[in-house]
């Protein structure tokens, strides 16, 4: 079947987007507990289409701060994968690796933003490949680029560039817990951070064509 | 207090009112006044030229050349003259430095809001524009103070 536009999601692909979701997540775990030395548990991510303005609202609203991680897809699937990590996020995973508590996300050195940065390219990498172990589609990616500012500045930039600001992105809001291990409840902290897939609509289509979905 | 959304606009004759606009990344806000009549305007544009758009968006107050020109005709409509209005300017950043895309729309952006008011004879007086940050701006309508707001810099007046 071709899509010709997200509207046309069926609870059968909101599903397999959930699947895909649920891999990522798994996989981004692992990897987080890895950087972070601790017990990373998750919750099965919320997936939904959006509006990049209404996802612009659920981040907080136009002037919260978070710290976007960019990639740019080429290949099987063209678009754009943005992380969004929140301010708590960043400042709980630099005060975990590097035993210092960052004032603001604005606070950190070049070594601790390009961990950030790493963790952004982690982040996205674990939801591609779990796309592309699933369907067999293979995507270049572009080199990760980061800032930290306002979210209503930051989800612009794909509004600017599809041209469409009511165009709809697929968010997958994550939530990961890290905690010293089982039973030590009251030291965890819960921190959330939303992958954001704009894919354009033809990769989507060819997608769920890969994954021999029913019409 | 009045909130102008992104790709849209708003006038008023209201000389105490401040006009706000959120977030401006590679977007540009633009205020007009006419200070002799009273009457204030600010638009937030995303992208330069309608006619660079595709078929499926049309919407006008998404370019800088038919939002401003829809701006300034609803000023007029209210008893703004046109010989009387003069401009501030602010955003048209990069969000992601070069790594943005080949095009820069942030300066792109800026290059055609300064011809498209150049074209209505409307002198710029103040700009806060370019760089790679997200900008607030609030259109103090009472003195024509424009105070950006950023992240993490002092706010400025231009």
């Amino acid at each position: 079947m071709t899509l010709n536009s997200m509207e046309e999601l069926t609870p059968v692909h909101y599903d397999v987007l959930r699947e895909i979701g649920n891999i990522g997540q798994g996989n981004a775990a692992t990897a987080l507990a890895a950087f972070s030395n601790k017990l990373v548990t998750i919750d099965v991510p919320n997936v939904r289409v959006l509006d990049i303005t209404d996802a612009i609202e659920y981040l907080g609203g136009p002037e919260n701060i978070v710290t976007g991680i960019l990639i740019r897809l080429k290949g099987d699937i063209n678009g754009m994968m943005l992380t969004v990590l929140q301010s708590s996020f960043v400042k709980n995973l630099v005060e975990m690796v590097f035993d210092r508590k960052p004032s603001s996300p604005f606070d950190l050195d070049d070594t601790e933003k390009s961990f950030i940065q790493e963790i952004g390219n982690i982040l996205s990498g674990s939801y591609l490949n779990a796309i592309s172990s699933l369907s067999g589609m293979t995507t270049d990616v572009s080199v990760p680029s980061v800032t930290t500012d306002m979210v209503g500045a930051i989800l612009a930039v794909p509004a600017v560039e599809f041209a469409e600001l009511g165009s709809k992105v697929l968010f997958i809001d994550d939530c990961f817990t890290f905690s010293d291990g089982f039973g030590k409840a009251a030291e965890c902290s819960a921190s959330r951070s939303n992958m954001i897939l704009i894919p354009d609509i033809d990769s989507l289509s060819a997608l769920f064509d890969r994954l021999s979905l029913p019409d | 207090m009045v909130i102008v959304s992104i790709a849209d606009l708003k006038v008023t004759g209201d000389g105490n009112e401040t006009l706000v606009t959120y977030a401006l990344g590679s977007c540009v806000g633009i205020c007009l006044r006419d200070a002799a009549n009273g009457v204030y305007g600010l638009a937030h544009i995303m992208l330069p030229w309608s006619k660079e758009a595709s078929s499926a968006e049309k919407n006008p107050r998404r370019y800088a050349d038919t939002c401003i020109t829809e701006l300034i005709s609803t000023m007029v409509n209210m008893g703004a003259k046109r010989s009387g209005l003069e401009a501030k300017i602010a955003g048209g950043a990069q969000m992601f430095g070069a790594a943005s895309g080949a095009f820069n729309i942030g300066e792109r952006n800026i290059s055609a809001v300064y011809r498209v008011l150049e074209a209505y004879g409307i002198p710029v007086v103040g700009a806060e524009v370019g760089g790679s940050i997200a900008r607030t701006l609030y259109f103090h309508c009472s003195d024509f103070a424009v105070e950006i707001r950023t992240a993490n810099r002092p706010n400025i007046i231009i």
